[in-house]
């Protein structure tokens, strides 16, 4: 099979776009569901998504190491925010009994 | 190298302390027993420590950590209004009778509060990218815990949920802003940012999507409509010390961030003006796009204050809207609108501070939030009425009080800018704003109490703070050229 030129030599824009597919699915995500774990997943989208033009970047670009050094902190943060939110959701979880966002809305205009 | 890193913690000491105070607050939770009270105490003293270190670094103009964090008389101005606040914070809490239902969890309570000054005194001194959004980040995963304080109120888990879900969005346009502008300019700190944008770049579309990720997730942070759906919520939900916090030190530490970066990688270079992007449009007007997000956060925010119900929440989108008129600074992108921001904050800081103590007392004696049970306070209580009366006033500008002080230079800059369809929105909205305010206190005067509505008295220590917190804003409503001055040489930073 012959690969078209444009998907030959993978390089930064592909990646690029790639990261742009997965922040757009994110957001998707975070708008379009319902349940909060999933919302929750989406956010991981996101900061995946930056994690990813960072490392390209660094592959490709001008910025050396950094680009994995920023990528590794990144991880680590999505790590502790990620734990928090299962924690809250949790405490969601036992006061209302549902972790739909739609069902937990008592504070509103 | 090994002089520059001791030199950098030399120059570092008020962070180092705020760090032992969150140990110490740990520890102090652990080993004494009568927790409540003990463990306030060390945060204050920690507290009072730094402040002490604070005021040794007046006038240092510095880098530090190779280019990690400035030391500049900016970064000095913006520590000692969070620290002031802070300090405030803290003494609410002791008063705070919410907290109190909590007491055994409460040694927690005030290590993530060191913890969040912490992460602002990074915010505000922060030049590396990574640092700022480390920074960021640390100041929001904190919060999103003290607002779920009191998780066992349905209202207080609901606010947590609600703003960890759009924090950490707006937290993921952040950092992929700044990954296209890491990956665009090759530069991972502010200095380098400025450098790559004089030379000129290349992939100018990939730079105009970064600025505008960046900004909203700069938003987010200081409640700018349209991305302050969070706030109202938040702010109800959460006890009323973390929502004073949350309005007034969290809000000064995100816009310093957003100064610093707006005023070092853009102001001077002129960069996106000179290297446009070619045939679609000739620059990226990032000025015009925060003067219409200033416009659209002051009408809107004012507007819906005016039938809101809840006194919490009205204070909220009052906080939307002056986020709207600081904003204002920024987009004329000069330094006189920087130092008119810089007034308001500190102004604003203490008058709202104010107005949310007066909750949490109301709160604390008669149990509600709700505006129709301030009716005929100001007879139950005439000192809490009239400084309730006194910060209300002060919040939507008028003389003799500090908010007058405060306005009058943002729109004096913006006039000297040449901005005027924007002070004419910001004088409309200024309008607007009076009769929510005026509501407030036309229910504690001119409405008599119940019959079964007794006089509401308070100890001396809660009349103290409330005196610590008139005196700032009614002092710089009539003698203000100490702060006027400090501010105007302290839009310094390193670098520019």
């Amino acid at each position: 099979m012959v690969l078209p030129e444009w998907l030959a030599e993978p390089g930064l824009n592909h990646f690029l776009v790639v990261g742009a597919i997965l922040f757009s699915l994110g957001l998707l995500a975070v708008i379009s569901r319902r349940n909060i774990i999933m919302v929750l997943m989406g956010i991981e989208l996101i900061l995946n998504s930056a994690n990813l033009n960072f490392v390209a970047f660094s592959r490709y670009g001008s910025l050396s190491l950094d680009g994995h050094m920023i990528a590794l902190f990144v991880i680590i943060i999505a790590a502790a925010e990620a734990a928090v939110a299962l924690a809250i959701v949790l405490n969601i979880y036992n006061r209302f009994g549902s972790v739909d966002v739609e069902q937990i809305s008592e504070l509103k205009d | 190298m090994a002089e520059h890193i001791i030199e950098s913690i030399y120059r570092f000491l008020p962070e180092i302390a705020l760090t032992v105070t969150l140990v110490a607050a740990i520890v102090a939770d652990l080993v004494l027993k009568e927790r409540n009270r003990n463990v306030s105490w060390v945060v204050l003293a920690g507290l009072g420590v730094t402040a002490v270190l604070v005021a040794g670094q007046s006038g240092w103009n510095v880098s530090i950590f190779s280019d990690m964090v400035a030391v500049d008389p900016f970064a000095v101005f913006f520590k000692a209004v969070l620290l002031a606040a802070g300090l405030l914070i803290v003494l609410f809490s002791m008063k705070s009778r919410e907290l109190e239902h909590n007491s055994t969890r409460i040694g927690e309570y005030y290590m993530l509060i060191t913890g969040v000054i912490f992460g602002m005194f990074l915010m505000v001194g922060a030049t590396n990218l990574l640092l700022m959004y480390l920074a960021f980040e640390l100041t929001s995963i904190s919060s999103y815990v003290l607002a779920g304080f009191t998780k066992s109120l349905r209202k207080s888990a609901e606010a947590s949920m609600k703003y960890i879900i759009f924090g950490a969005v707006s937290s993921g346009f952040l950092i992929y802003g700044i990954s296209l502008l890491v990956g665009v300019t090759g530069a991972i700190d502010i200095y380098g940012v400025r450098d790559a944008l004089q030379a000129g770049v290349e992939q100018t579309a990939a730079l105009y999507v970064a600025v505008v990720m960046i900004i909203v997730g700069f938003s987010y942070k200081i409640t700018v409509v349209p991305f302050h759906f969070w706030a109202p919520d938040v702010y109800e939900g959460a006890p009323v010390t973390i929502t004073a916090f949350l309005a007034t030190a969290s809000k000064v530490a995100g816009f310093a961030m957003m100064i610093r970066f707006f005023r070092v990688s853009f102001m001077d270079s002129g960069a996106l003006a000179t290297h446009g992007f070619d045939g679609l449009a000739a620059t990226l007007p990032w000025s015009m796009i925060l003067a219409v997000l200033a416009a659209i956060t002051m009408l809107a925010a004012n507007l819906m204050a005016l039938w809101q119900e809840n006194i919490k929440r009205l204070l909220a989108y009052s906080s939307i809207a002056h986020a709207g008129f600081i904003l204002m600074g920024l987009a004329l992108a000069t330094d006189e609108g920087i130092s008119a921001m810089m007034i308001y904050l500190a102004i604003y800081l203490f008058m709202n501070l104010g107005a949310f103590y007066v909750v949490m007392l109301v709160a604390n004696q008669l149990g509600t939030e709700a505006i129709a049970d301030y009716q005929g306070l100001g007879h139950r209580s005439p000192f809490l009425g009239v400084s309730m009366a006194i910060f209300l006033v002060a919040l939507a500008g008028f003389p003799p009080t500090a908010g007058f002080i405060a306005k009058v230079y943002i729109f004096g800059a913006t006039i000297s800018a040449g901005m005027i369809w924007l002070v004419a929105i910001a004088g409309l909205a200024t309008v607007v704003s009076l009769f929510y305010y005026i509501r407030v206190v036309r229910n504690m005067f001119l409405v008599e109490p119940l019959e079964s509505q007794g006089p509401v008295t308070f100890d001396s220590a809660s009349i103290l703070i409330m005196v610590l917190l008139l005196i700032p804003v009614l002092l710089l409503g009539v003698y203000f050229s100490p702060i006027v001055a400090w501010a105007k040489n302290a839009v310094t930073m390193f670098g520019t």
